[in-house]
């Protein structure tokens, strides 16, 4: 019996006759559209920031007090008296930016090889929640904390005429335990991707753990090691709200950590959260800073991102 | 057989070895237990400044207020009443009226009233929770040294009445529910922006992107997106929403708030699109990792069948990958929540004591509060503060808590 | 539409096909006529390219990117890789089985139903249903618990499961991806009993690399090889009726497969 005719076949009076052809499907293709645009939206963003950045940069330098080559490389700012020289904010940005690397790369590190190479998994699943809560904490958070505790603690180490209330090492190390986590999980990570094969080889020679660890894991992972400290970095650099509670308002042109200074993105909140008007130099010289912040920024993530592909296929 | 002169060397070198071994794996140890105790040595340092003990001088001594030798606490409501009108002024009596009559207060509230405004308490020192346990001594022979005026009260920074006060330039009653509700009015809005165009951006890139340049550019400019500092995106948010579309952000394009005398774009809807875009990237990211990670056989028996690719994605694979969508959602949505920087920039009301009441309103949040109370100098401000982290702490942590278990429960199922 | 010569006994035809994975020839030069209402098997050592020859007939092979074909596919008398005609179109028409099972995770109801929903089914669901899973040899075991997930079967049910979806959508053809050898003895015996009761409505070809499924469960066997010379493609090398290519095949590799001296 053919079920194609007759009441068994429920389907009778549904498909036309073999026809193949190209069905016009506009709900898919308005559908495909909309998508795209929702994938497009985000060269959109970029390219907006991108935008906004460069057009109140331009104003600023448009400014008969303002100059290129003053700008980069001019040792004060301060704009009452026409200055306006980047560099003790660049400074600031790079004493901070040290002393968190300082602190987060040896830390990170380390808490990065004991969790790949000797935790059991019990420790590992203690200790790594808890390295996330740490990156979850809020920057403001740490702000506090460096102005009420590591500040207090400075200053009774090295006496108050030392240690400033506002100064960048209390800033820096806060920084450093905010970036641990981060470089401590992306650590973890390159040293987990080392195939086991490798280590195999070195414990068959007579290695000890330690020897395994730091001279056959470690080098072998270095890609994605230095991919981690650069994305550290290009953090740390950023930071805004821990160094305007800690490091201090009003530029400084100091390499002493003791004392107060002001970083790139501190002075942007400082001036920008005060009163504004639009077309004033102040406001303009936000965006200059802005403009150099974010080309360094995006500078050390291309870096890190192209380490990470072109060392990918070392080993895989 | 003789020894070979190599094998001696090896032997004596082993004990050194693991010698070595067991000093660097003792660093590695100390290192792991040092992020431990930061994180210890902060919540302890939060908890212990959010309660503790406060010298409180009075404006008016409570017990001059006395009538008959009767303290205000024992008073009967409508002596308070008297009592009140009395020592206010009229201009401010007829204001508390017009708020809500006196008879329709409860005795209580008016009780509060004359404490606040006619004994007008001032905070002279606090002290932490640890130096309330035991320093109590020392802390009594301080006061009655330097403030013999006042009063010493425990207080507990961190109360219901500090969660459901509005802000308050005076720090005893001072509350944080104008910071939440902006904190919450502001995520709204980042949520509701985010959200589909993340989601589909993500459908777009993982289901029907192929290889080609632009598809690649779009790719690579994402992952970018994710490392850019969030006061990039503060100043973005400044320069597009609050300046140049200021019209609509600002509500006036809607005909809202024109004969208000502040109309401008610092409102919550140019906060809330800047914290949306600040998150698009990362929701992105989650959802492409999400969509990824639904098997590919299950497109395969769609694609069998006859389906099209949107209707395999409609009805196979985003129903499979909204537990991880989810998921992502919550954990963008409690980073946006801390945010601070891009908030600053857009321009949160240092000072305001309305709930917000639309994406037109002025806003302020929650850490922007901490960071406003941080920076001022007196004591009971740091007090106020850590109090104000713990609710924040207590609030991520919900939000954290809730994405695991919905990536847990769902995760077993398929 | 692109009308070919063909005979009308064969529904299902290849000419000169050649599949390639970007410069890769997977397959090569492969004429094949599948014959209406039979079964069809096509067997050879793993890695000789059947999986692939049998995607190209419903044109899943698409999904993977940067693959294209020289040669044809011919359906009922139509070039399937014409410009004009619809992949969608063309999957349900021919239909497949996987080598994993992969229900749908909704219910039974669901995963048998989805496929007629979306092609504008209009009809009274609940006899399709039923019709399909009896088609499927299923419906008895299951049509107390028609709410229940799908994935709640066992392996062999739920590849009967995949059957009975495919069946819903009324295909000409069907094609088994290797559709037992994720099964169990008892359950492949009843997939493979299945088969000669659907190829009584349908045209049935099937990729196995188990010889006696074939041997017992085919009609027609297509036997192919990877070439020897140069590139590793495929090819088929011989192609007949079960029967002869089991007793007395033509070729000498056929028959050095099929005893068993090497594959």
């Amino acid at each position: 019996m053919d079920p194609k005719n007759g009441s068994l076949n429920p389907m009778n009076t549904l498909l036309s006759p073999l026809s193949l052809n190209k069905r016009r499907r506009p709900k898919e293709t308005v559908i495909k559209a909309l998508l795209f645009f929702c994938g497009f939206f985000s060269i959109f963003i970029t390219l907006a920031i991108v935008y906004e950045l460069a057009k109140e940069a331009l104003l600023f330098f448009q400014d008969p007090e303002v100059t290129l080559w003053g700008f980069l490389t001019g040792l004060t700012w301060q704009p009452k008296i026409g200055q306006f020289g980047v560099v003790p904010l660049v400074t600031a940005t790079l004493v901070t930016t040290t002393i968190a690397m300082m602190v987060a790369i040896p830390l990170g590190m380390a808490v990065a090889i004991y969790l790949s190479e000797y935790a059991s998994t019990r420790t590992r699943n203690t200790v790594k929640p808890i390295m996330e809560v740490l990156a979850g904490i809020p920057t403001v958070v740490y702000g506090f904390f460096a102005l009420t505790f590591i500040t207090p603690t400075l200053r009774s180490i090295f006496g108050p005429d030392v240690v400033q209330i506002y100064n960048t090492a209390s800033a820096g190390l806060a920084m450093g335990i905010l970036i641990l986590p981060l470089i401590a999980s992306m650590t973890e990570d390159a040293l987990s991707a080392v195939p086991r094969s490798l280590r195999e080889g070195g414990y068959s020679l007579g290695a000890t753990k330690l020897e395994v660890a730091l001279r056959i894991v470690v080098p072998a992972a270095i890609s994605g090691i230095s991919a981690a400290i650069i994305l550290g970095i290009s953090r740390a650099i950023g930071e805004t709200m821990i160094v305007a509670i800690a490091a201090g308002a009003g530029p400084n042109l100091t390499l002493n950590p003791f004392e107060s200074a002001e970083t790139m993105t501190g002075y942007m909140v400082r001036i920008s959260g005060g009163d504004l008007s639009y077309d004033s130099i102040d406001y303009n010289s936000i965006f200059a800073i802005g403009l150099l912040l974010f080309v360094l920024t995006f500078i050390l993530n291309i870096i890190s991102q192209r380490i990470v592909r072109h060392f990918r296929e070392e080993y895989e | 057989m003789k020894q070979s002169p190599l094998e001696s060397k090896f032997c004596e070198n082993l004990p050194a070895r693991y010698r070595t071994g067991g000093i660097w794996r003792s660093v590695f140890i100390i290192s792991t237990l040092t992020g431990i105790f930061f994180l210890s040595i902060l919540l302890l340092k939060i908890v212990n400044d959010s309660f503790g003990y406060i010298a409180v001088e009075y404006g008016i001594a409570p017990e001059s207020l006395a009538v008959d030798g009767v303290p205000i606490w024992e008073l009967p409501k409508e002596d308070l009443v008297l009592l009140l009108q009395k020592n206010v002024t009229p201009g401010r009596f007829k204001t508390l009226v017009k708020e809500l009559p006196m008879e329709e207060r409860n005795r209580d509230d008016i009780l509060a009233i004359i404490v606040r405004e006619v004994v007008e308490p001032k905070v002279a020192q606090t002290w932490t929770l640890a130096e309330s346990i035991f320093n109590k001594q020392e802390i009594v022979a301080t006061v009655q040294e330097n403030y013999p005026d006042a009063e010493l009260d425990f207080k507990a920074w961190l109360s219901w009445d500090f969660i459901t006060s509005p802000q308050s330039s005076d720090p005893l009653y001072a509350g944080i529910r104008t910071a939440i509700l902006g904190s919450l009015w502001l995520m709204g809005v980042a949520i509701i922006f985010a959200l589909p165009i993340g989601t589909g951006a993500a459908i777009y890139l993982e289901e029907f992107a192929g290889k080609g340049w632009l598809n690649d550019l779009i790719r690579t400019n994402i992952n970018n997106l994710a490392g850019v500092p969030s006061i990039i995106y503060g100043i973005l948010g400044l320069a597009v929403f609050v300046r140049a579309m200021e019209p609509i952000t600002s509500g006036a394009a809607f005909g809202y708030g024109l004969t208000s005398a502040t109309l401008n774009g610092r409102t919550i809807l140019s906060g809330g699109l800047t914290l949306g875009l600040l998150i698009l990237p990362i929701i992105i990211i989650n959802a492409q990792e999400a969509l990824r990670a639904v098997p590919n056989s299950l497109r395969e028996a769609s694609y069998g069948v006859g389906a099209t690719k949107w209707q395999t994605v409609w009805s196979h694979v985003l129903p499979n990958a909204i537990p991880g969508i989810m998921t992502g959602s919550i954990l963008a949505f409690s980073r946006a929540f801390g945010e601070t920087a891009p908030l600053v920039v857009i321009g949160a009301s240092t000072y305001i004591v309305y709930d917000p009441t639309s994406v037109f309103s002025k806003f302020t949040a929650l850490p922007i509060q901490i960071y406003q109370w941080t920076s001022r100098p007196q004591d009971e401000f740091r007090n106020l503060a850590a109090a104000a982290i713990l609710v924040l702490l207590a609030l991520l942590l919900t939000m954290n808590a809730v994405a695991i278990i919905i990536r847990n429960r769902y995760s077993r199922r398929y | 539409m692109a009308l070919l010569q063909t005979s009308s006994s064969n529904i299902l035809e290849s000419k000169n096909l050649n599949i390639y994975y970007g410069n890769f020839r997977a397959v090569r030069d492969v004429n094949l006529s599948i014959e209406r209402n039979k079964v069809t098997a096509i067997i050879g050592p793993s890695g000789c390219g059947k999986s692939t020859l049998l995607r190209a007939f419903n044109r899943m092979n698409e999904l993977v990117p940067d693959t294209h074909i020289e040669g044809n596919v011919i359906f009922e008398g139509q070039d399937l890789y014409d410009k004009s005609i619809d992949p969608v179109e063309v999957r349900y028409r021919i239909g497949m089985v996987f080598q994993k099972p992969n229900p749908f995770p909704k219910s039974i109801y669901e995963n048998v139903a989805w496929a007629a929903r979306i092609h504008g089914y209009k009809g009274n669901m609940d006899a399709l249903v039923e019709f399909s899973l009896r088609q499927a040899a299923l419906w008895d075991e299951v049509k107390d618990k028609l709410k229940q997930s799908g994935l709640s079967l066992s392996g062999g049910q739920q590849q009967r499961l995949c059957i009975a979806r495919t069946i819903a959508v009324r295909p000409e053809v069907i094609l088994m991806d290797e559709p037992a050898s994720a099964l169990d003895p008892i359950a492949t015996l009843k997939i493979e009993e299945l088969m000669q009761e659907l190829k009584k409505n349908y045209t049935i070809v099937i990729v196995t690399h188990n010889m006696q499924q074939a041997a017992r469960a085919s009609d027609y066997t297509a036997m192919m090889m990877l070439s020897k010379e140069g590139e590793r493609s495929g090819t088929v090398i011989e192609y007949d009726e079960t029967n002869t290519i089991f007793t007395r095949p033509k070729n000498k590799q056929t028959e050095d497969y099929v005893t068993g001296r090497f594959g």
